[in-house]
C-alpha cells in the first residue's frame, strides 16, 4: 500500500507534481498515466525517497522510505533512467544490491534465470541492449520477492516482444496478490495492464477510477449526422427522445442509438442526410482530451470530473475538422473552428 | 535500520567489481615505486657531482617518495571515481534505494574506499621506500632512522587522505568532469606552485597536499620555515578531509539523488 497525501515537489518555480493525493492498492496493477513531463517519474522518486518533497508526504506501508529497514523487502523499483554502473557485470551489479539488504546470493541466480540473463550474467552491463539493460532493472526490482513493485514506463524503446514480456510479467506479479504500479505516457498500454488508473496531468491528479469505470465513461459510441436541413431533423430527433449534441462543425451527435434506426427516422421525414457515421471515441482520445484540458482546469482550481466534460470532448477525435463543441460547457477550452468555417456550415453559429 | 555490515559488504563488492579500481590503484603503486627507484638511482649515479650544501641537507626517504607527485593522480581518479561513478551512471539511485539511510551508505562508501586506500598507500609507501634505499646504495636510510619509520607509515597516510579528501570532494561536486577537472590541476600545478611564490607559500603551505607531504621529510631542508611539524602537517591534512567529508555528507543529505 502506497499513500500520497497532498505530495507536491516544485522546481525553481515550475510545480513538477501538485498536491497529489491517492492510494495504490495491493493485489492489482494501479496505472500511473500522464504525457511526458505529467510528473509521473518526479512522483515515483519521492515515494523512494531519492527526491525530497516540497510539500506533502507519501507513505510505504505506512512508513516514509527512510524509515524502512532493508526496503528492498517491501518495495521493487524501476526507474525511468538508467541506474546501473555499465562497467559491473550483471551479476555483481546485482549482488551488491543483494547484500545490502541482506538478501540470500541465490536469490541473484533466481532474479537473473526469472528475467532471462543468466547467460550473460558475468558480462559487463554495459554491452547490453536496451531491453537487457530493461531486464537487468526489473531483476534488480524483483530482488527482495517484496510485496510492491514499481515501473516507471518499462516498455518504453522496447521491442514487441519485450513489451509483451513485461506485461505478462505485471499481471503475473498482481495475479500472485502484490501491489504493481506502473506508469506510461500511452493510454492503449494501460489499458492492456492496468485494473485501476491513477490520471495526472501537470503534476494534478485528473482522475482516480477504475480502469473498468474509465472505459465504460470514455468510449462511448455514438452516431454522428450531417443535413442540409439541420433545424428539421434537430427538431424530429428530439421528437423521438433523442437527445441531440451539436457540435462546432454544424454535425449533430447523438447517443445510445443504432444509425439504422436513425437513418429510418430521416428517411420517414424526408430529409437529407450528407453523413450518418457510427463513431466510437477510442480511450487515447479521451485520454489526451482530458491531459490536453487539465492546463484549463488549473485556472478554475478544480479537479476534472471524469466522464463529464472528458467524454463530451473525446466524442469529437475521429473527425479531423471536428472540434469539440459542448457551448458553455465550464471548462471548456475556447476551441475555435477554421477561420470561415461557420460559413459553410451555418447551423454552427446557433450554438455559439 | 540497514544493517551496516551489509552495507560495507556491498560497498566492497561494489569497489572490487570495478576496473577502475584495480587500474587507479595499480597505476598509483607502479608509478611512486617506479619513479622512486628511478629517482634515487639517479642520485646515486650522480652523488659526485654533487654540491656540499646539497649533500648535507640530502633526504634519502623523501627522495624515494619523489614519485608520489605523479602517482598521486591515480590515487585522485580513484578517490573521485568511487563516488561520483554513482552519480555519472545512475547507480545513486538504486544505491540510495536499497539504502535510503544516506549516513550509512556515504560512511559505509567512505569506509570502504579509505580502508582500501590504506592497505594500497601502506603497502605502496613500504615497497616504495625499500626499492628506493636499495637503488641509492650507501646514501641509504634506515628504517631504524631517527625519523624514518614515521616518515615511510607518514606516506601510507597522506595517500590514504588524499584519497579520503578526493571522495568528500567529489561528493560535493557530483560530477566526475567536474571532480578530475577541479581536483587533479589543484594537486598537480596549482598547489605545488602555489606554494613556491613568495609570500603566496605561506598560505599555500596550509594547503592539504603541502601540509600532509611534511610527513615524509626526515631531513629538514634550509628555506623551510613553515610553522608545524611532521604529525602537525598532517593533522592539517585531516582536517581538511574531515570538512570535506562532513561537505559531501550534507550535499548527498540535502540534494535530490
Ligand atoms: N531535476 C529536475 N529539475 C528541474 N525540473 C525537473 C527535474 N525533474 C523533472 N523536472 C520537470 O518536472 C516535470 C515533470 O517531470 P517528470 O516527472 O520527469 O515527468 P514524467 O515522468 O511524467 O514525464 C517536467 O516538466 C520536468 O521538466
Ligand atoms: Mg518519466
Amino acid at each position: 500500500m502506497i499513500e500520497l497525501q497532498g505530495l507536491t515537489k516544485r522546481y525553481g518555480d515550475k510545480t513538477a507534481v501538485d498536491h497529489l493525493t491517492f492510494t495504490v492498492r495491493p493485489g492489482v496493477v494501479t496505472g500511473f498515466l500522464g504525457p511526458n513531463g505529467a510528473g509521473k517519474s518526479t512522483t515515483m522518486r519521492m515515494m523512494l525517497g531519492l527526491d525530497s518533497p516540497s510539500g506533502g508526504d507519501v507513505r510505504i506501508d505506512g512508513r516514509h522510505y527512510a524509515q524502512l529497514s532493508e526496503p528492498l523487502k517491501h518495495i521493487g523499483a524501476l526507474l525511468d533512467a538508467k541506474s546501473i554502473h555499465g562497467g559491473r557485470t550483471a551479476y555483481n551489479h546485482l549482488l551488491c544490491i543483494a547484500q545490502s539488504n541482506r538478501i540470500p546470493r541465490h536469490r541473484v541466480d533466481e532474479v537473473l534465470e526469472t528475467v532471462g540473463l543468466t547467460a550473460v550474467a558475468r558480462k559487463r552491463s554495459k554491452g547490453f541492449s536496451l531491453g537487457m539493460g530493461q531486464r537487468l532493472g526489473i531483476a534488480a526490482a524483483l530482488l527482495g520477492d517484496p510485496e510492491i513493485l514499481m515501473f516507471d514506463e518499462p516498455v518504453n524503446g522496447l521491442d514487441p516482444e519485450g513489451i509483451h514480456w513485461i506485461r505478462n510479467l505485471m499481471k503475473g506479479l498482481a495475479a500472485q496478490g502484490r501491489t504493481v504500479f506502473v506508469s506510461s505516457h500511452l493510454m492503449s498500454e494501460m489499458a492492456l495492464t492496468a485494473e485501476h488508473l491513477i490520471v495526472i496531468g501537470r503534476g494534478r491528479l485528473l482522475a482516480d477510477t477504475s480502469m473498468a469505470d474509465f472505459i465504460e465513461r470514455n468510449s462511448r459510441s455514438y452516431v454522428r449526422l450531417r443535413t442540409p436541413q439541420p433545424e428539421r431533423l434537430k427538431d424530429v430527433l428530439s421528437a423521438a427522445g433523442h437527445t441531440v449534441v451539436t457540435t462546432g462543425d454544424g454535425a449533430f451527435e447523438v447517443t445510445g442509438v443504432e444509425a439504422a434506426q436513425l437513418g429510418e427516422l430521416a428517411a420517414q421525414h424526408q430529409l437529407v442526410l450528407h453523413e450518418l457515421s457510427p463513431m466510437r471515441a477510442s480511450l487515447e482520445e479521451a485520454f489526451m482530451q482530458l491531459t490536453a484540458e487539465s492546463v484549463e482546469y488549473h485556472a478554475h482550481g478544480t479537479v476534472a470530473p471524469v466522464g463529464g466534460p472528458v467524454a463530451a470532448g473525446a466524442h469529437l477525435a475521429p473527425v479531423p475538422q471536428g472540434q469539440p463543441g459542448q457551448p458553455g460547457q465550464p471548462g471548456q477550452p475556447e476551441q475555435q473552428p477554421q477561420w470561415g468555417a461557420q460559413w459553410r456550415n451555418p447551423g454552427s453559429g446557433k450554438g455559439r | 535500520m540497514a544493517a551496516p555490515a551489509a552495507v560495507l559488504q556491498s560497498e566492497w563488492t561494489k569497489i572490487r567489481s570495478v576496473r577502475s579500481t584495480v587500474w587507479t590503484l595499480a597505476l598509483a603503486f607502479l608509478v611512486t615505486a617506479a619513479l622512486g627507484a628511478v629517482i634515487s638511482l639517479v642520485f646515486d649515479n650522480n652523488w659526485d657531482s654533487m654540491s656540499d650544501s646539497d649533500k648535507a641537507t640530502f633526504d634519502p626517504t623523501a627522495v624515494s617518495f619523489f614519485g608520489m607527485t605523479l602517482g598521486q593522480l591515480a590515487l585522485i581518479v580513484f578517490g573521485v571515481l568511487v563516488i561520483s561513478s554513482e552519480y555519472s551512471t545512475g547507480m545513486i539511485r538504486t544505491s540510495l534505494t536499497a539504502v535510503p539511510q544516506r549516513a550509512t551508505f556515504y560512511t559505509s562508501k567512505v569506509a570502504v574506499a579509505g580502508g582500501l586506500a590504506l592497505v594500497v598507500g601502506m603497502l605502496t609507501s613500504f615497497i616504495t621506500f625499500f626499492l628506493g634505499q636499495a637503488l641509492l646504495g650507501s646514501h641509504k636510510a634506515r628504517i631504524g632512522d631517527p625519523g624514518v619509520l614515521r616518515a615511510v607509515v607518514g606516506a601510507g597516510l597522506y595517500m590514504t587522505l588524499l584519497v579520503l579528501l578526493c571522495v568528500g570532494a567529489a561528493a560535493m561536486l557530483r560530477s566526475p568532469m567536474l571532480g578530475l577537472g577541479i581536483l587533479m590541476p589543484f594537486f598537480f600545478l596549482v598547489s605545488p606552485i602555489l606554494s613556491a611564490v613568495p609570500k603566496v607559500k605561506t598560505v599555500a603551505h596550509y594547503f592539504p597536499d603541502q601540509a600532509g607531504q611534511k610527513i615524509m621529510q626526515v631531513v629538514p631542508s634550509t628555506d623551510d620555515h613553515v610553522s608545524y611539524g611532521p604529525w602537525g602537517g598532517i593533522g592539517i591534512m585531516a582536517v581538511w578531509v574531515v570538512v570535506a567529508l562532513i561537505g559531501g555528507y550534507i550535499v548527498l543529505r540535502q540534494r535530490d539523488a
